[in-house]
């Protein structure tokens, strides 16, 4: 079936634990000029590792082919369009790299002394300033390593806030439409998740908010624009609500690609917000991480940041671990440091007037994909789009294709598909983001793609059942793999 | 900008085609309080060339100074990466793919994720271990809350020659979720003991935590610690913070720990300021489901071939949401790749010799350090690749005057247990040689002739 679309080499690579031969390595050692000390003396026999079995041993060319292979095995934003609605996949820009991998960065150890660190610590200090900036609020932390881990953090220090007030409370409101990450965050400060359901035109529903809205919650969360790509243009009543009644307004920062140069949560009312630097600030996610999820904050919630906090005084920088409200430490050194730089390097390249740019670009290309495809697709949720358009499958689902097939059938096309069944209040709801950084003729073609796989679930379902035929493997049983689940190669134990 | 490619003729037909008079109409849905009318107020662009002279002058104000000159591990070590690794990791369909959510096109990180996950297991000796988590501090902490869920009791009890920082995460990130952390003061010994341990441990403790090895750099004696667990019927968790140690020492599964966790960074990343970092996460295979983080697994495609696909999602906060095992979503997947790939330039062999070379640089030290006058090792006991050494001085002194040799000395022990008065922590790896340790040595002798 898949050979007639099969061109050139395409490898099938075994695992690396089937490869290499007894006494091959891929690494030598230098003559350190220190004896070999007696292993015996290191620990009682039980515990020492006389061999590590099953493990390869492998020359440096078959470990670079492995994963040379591996690479062809894989679809990256080099390759083509990675239109993933909610993870803003833009390019990479390669002076990125090329900063983040600086001697003087790499080589620095988290113990060194504050004025054996200048250079980063400067850094980390300006780009909590940018952010602060670029958001509208006043303090920032760039510990945590992730945007749910800043969601953690930012609901840390509204806990440690409101405690400090006399309650702690015990709810935190979330639309329907929250990343789960938000409610699964708000479990781990110890909140209740409490859901509000969006109104018909995709927004927070403010009666449903005035009705929920009580002494006992904490905080509300929104994305904005939320999971839909629409912009929750109540936000600021909603503020006004919810900071009536004690509460804090937490933004996910996961959608600031459609906002950044163009309006700030701080001037919406917002107190607390996270910002993925994967995403709107063009760090490479690598598979799935690292990403960088700083939080920044309003005046009220600063003492209660992580320790230590970067300080600057007539141009001197230091860490500051004398913090005695502090929600403690959520990262064993000082965060993501390499992501960081990356972030700053981006900042710094494109400016105030890059960053709004490329909020414009991208919502003019998502609006340009909803107008094209509007026709083939139905559009559950109606409204102006942000920088990502939300469709269905309602329209295919009368000739039995799925959601599902089509994301297949747009791999056979050349596309990587968007985010699909998400957000779970669309029933087979497929995201659509393409960024700034695709041009007008990508996404002539990815509409094309998609054209052609509307008129061929009219015409020729079955062949989008069986997709994709033109990828790596055909369509995977991932049924199996949860009933049996198969975490690990066999070694030789 | 050159990064976005829409020309102004491009952007006119895309306006006409979305119906809209100008870009700004697209935006009408926020509020005008909501709006910034003024560009924002961050530098002005720099072309890559000043960017990189920028940054170049920014890096060089770190005192930066060769690995072999630096003797501060404590969580962090220094070790040299194979150039290949970083090479392979530059390989775009590597770095710039996002998580596999797509396994059909996307089995390359899938199966070196599977492959790390093989990585992690085989080296702690556990069953199964997941595709990463943020650092070891948060991968303790994940398994402190799972100790909760799987046993249903709330005490944990930790010995405070875990990290320092590692036990500061795990207090942060267990505050509201009625875990009750007891610390137990083993400093005196250098060992976390039974008799300390099991002093403490009650029939309401749901998890025993110990570092191996030790924050002192000592071999925990796992099998002890295991059977005080079992008196109580809780579980053992083990962290470990250098997995080069790995190469010599059996893993934590071996002597029965339920959960191992660790920092990854020593195979394939950088010391960077400490991040990013690579958080490792294992444990037996019936604990599957009540893992936290990623998972991938092998499965078969619709003709009977070998794939890869993540797995167990049902777990996840995606899927559960505020019932999850964890919030985590993003993780370290390029690190983890990175992890992989050293360790398999290493091999089995190569991981035995780095094993070796570390523990023979830090005997090395220790041995001519014992010599200096005033310098005496603190404790009598087997380390790997740091030592606990008492100094003649105190330890601020000591670093001040290697700084001005171009040294970084050790870890000043009494910032965290104040009563090591005048003690440091001296680490040393596969990239110290005789010279630089004989310098460092010499520095020293110099000073207290």
């Amino acid at each position: 079936m898949t050979s007639q679309y099969r061109r050139g080499l395409v490898f099938n690579e075994k695992d690396i634990f089937s490869r290499g031969s007894a006494g091959r390595t891929g690494v030598d050692f230098a003559d350190t000029g220190i004896p070999d000390a007696d292993l015996n003396e290191f620990a009682p026999e039980d515990f020492r590792r006389n061999g590590l079995e099953g493990f390869p041993e492998l020359s440096e060319p078959e470990v670079i082919r492995h994963y040379t292979r591996l690479s062809q095995w894989n679809y990256g934003v080099d390759a083509n369009l990675y239109p993933l609605g909610s993870c803003t996949m833009k390019h990479n820009p390669r002076v990125n790299e090329a900063v983040a991998r600086l001697k003087g960065f790499t080589g620095l150890h988290p113990l060194q002394p504050d004025t054996a660190a200048q250079g980063t610590l400067k850094i980390i200090h300006d780009l909590g300033r940018w952010l602060c900036e670029v958001v509208g609020l006043d303090e920032a932390t760039l510990q945590p390593a992730a945007g749910a881990h800043g969601e953690f953090t930012g609901l840390l220090a509204i806990r440690g806030a409101l405690t400090k007030r006399g309650n702690p409370r015990s709810k935190v409101l979330l639309p329907d439409s929250a990343h789960g990450t938000n409610p699964a965050s708000a479990t781990y400060c110890g909140y209740q998740a409490v859901t509000i359901k969006s109104g018909a035109d995709g927004k927070i529903d403010l009666q449903e908010l005035d009705k929920l809205m009580d002494e006992n919650v904490a905080a509300l969360m929104v994305t904005n624009p939320n999971t839909l790509g629409i912009f929750e243009s109540n936000i600021v009543e909603a503020a006004k609500i919810v900071h009536s009644r004690g509460g804090f307004l937490y933004a996910d920062g996961a959608n600031l690609n459609a906002l950044i140069g163009k309006a700030r949560f701080g001037d919406m009312g917002v107190d607390v917000c996270h910002i993925n630097l994967h995403k709107t600030f063009s760090t490479p996610h690598g598979g799935g991480g690292p990403g960088a999820g700083p939080v920044c904050v309003v005046k009220e919630l600063e003492p209660f940041l992580p320790a230590p906090m970067v300080v600057e005084s007539n141009g001197a920088y230091r860490l500051d671990y004398d913090r005695p409200h502090s929600v403690g430490r959520v990262h064993g050194f000082h965060g993501n440091v390499g992501v960081l730089l990356r972030a700053a390097a981006y900042i710094l390249t494109v400016g105030a007037s890059g960053l709004k740019e490329a909020a414009e670009a991208a919502v003019l290309n998502a609006n340009y994909i909803k107008a094209r495809l509007k026709d083939y697709y139905n559009v559950p949720v109606p409204g102006l789009s942000l920088h990502e358009c939300v469709f269905n499958d309602k329209k295919q689902n009368e000739y039995g294709v799925t959601t599902l097939d089509i994301a297949k059938g747009l791999i056979d096309r050349g596309y990587h598909p968007p985010t699909i069944y998400f957000p779970l209040i669309v029933r087979g709801a497929l995201m659509i983001e393409p960024t700034e950084t695709e041009s007008l003729e990508t996404l002539d073609e990815f509409c094309e793609a998609m054209i052609d796989i509307a008129k061929t679930a009219e015409t020729d379902p079955e062949s989008l059942k069986r997709a994709p035929v033109n990828a790596f493997v055909s369509r995977l049983d991932e049924a199996q793999a949860a009933r049996n689940p198969d975490l690990r190669c066999e070694l030789c134990r | 900008m050159r990064f976005i490619p829409l020309t102004d003729k491009d952007k006119a037909r895309m306006l006409e085609v979305v119906g809209a008079g100008s870009v700004d109409d697209l935006f009408a849905d926020i509020p005008a309080e909501a709006r910034l009318s003024r560009l924002l107020d961050i530098p002005a662009p720099m072309a890559e060339p000043e960017l990189l002279d920028y940054l170049e002058g920014l890096s060089a104000n770190n005192a930066t100074v060769k690995p072999f000159n630096m003797y501060l591990g404590a969580g962090a070590y220094a070790h040299h990466v194979p150039v290949a690794v970083d090479q392979l990791l530059l390989r775009s369909e590597i770095f710039t793919a996002y998580t596999p959510y797509q396994p059909e096109i996307s089995q390359g990180t899938l199966m070196a994720i599977y492959e790390f996950q093989t990585y992690t297991a085989a080296l702690l000796g556990m069953d199964i271990a997941n595709a990463s988590m943020y650092d070891g501090p948060s991968a303790l902490a994940e398994a402190v809350i799972m100790s909760k869920r799987i046993t249903g009791k709330s005490r944990v009890v930790v010995s405070n020659l875990v990290h320092p920082n590692w036990r500061q995460v795990v207090k942060t990130y267990t505050r509201h979720l009625g875990v009750d952390i007891a610390t137990v003061d083993c400093v005196e010994e250098g060992l976390s003991t039974a008799e300390r341990l099991g002093s403490v441990v009650d029939k309401n403790t749901s998890a025993v935590v110990v570092q191996y090895p030790n924050f002192l750099g000592h071999v925990e004696d796992l099998k002890e610690i295991r059977s005080v667990c079992d008196s109580a019927g809780a579980l053992l968790i083990v962290a470990v913070a250098e997995p080069v140690a790995m190469g010599a020492l059996e893993g934590p599964g071996k002597f029965g720990a339920d959960i191992a966790v660790g920092e990854g960074r020593s195979f394939g990343g950088s010391l960077s300021f400490g991040g990013p970092a690579l958080g490792l996460f294992a444990t037996k295979e019936k604990y599957a489901r009540q893992m936290p983080g990623r998972l991938v697994g092998k499965t078969v495609d619709s003709e009977g071939r070998e794939g890869f696909t993540l797995t167990l999602a049902t777990r996840e906060q995606h899927i559960r949401r505020e019932k999850a095992t964890s919030n985590i979503c993003s993780n370290q997947a390029l690190c983890a790749t990175a992890f992989a790939m050293h360790v398999s330039f290493l091999g089995k062999n190569g991981l035995k010799t780095l094993a070796l070379k570390n523990h023979s640089a830090v005997r090395y030290l220790a041995d001519q350090l014992s010599k200096v006058k005033g310098f005496k090792l603190a404790y009598g006991l087997p380390f790997f690749n740091e030592v606990a050494v008492r100094v003649p001085v105190t330890p601020s002194v000591v670093n001040k005057k290697l700084a001005q040799e171009g040294i970084v000395g050790g870890f000043d022990l009494s910032q965290v247990y104040p009563r090591m008065e005048q003690t440091m922590l001296f680490c040393a790896t596969e990239v110290h040689t005789k010279q630089s340790i004989d310098r460092l040595v010499s520095a020293l002798s110099g000073f207290w002739r």
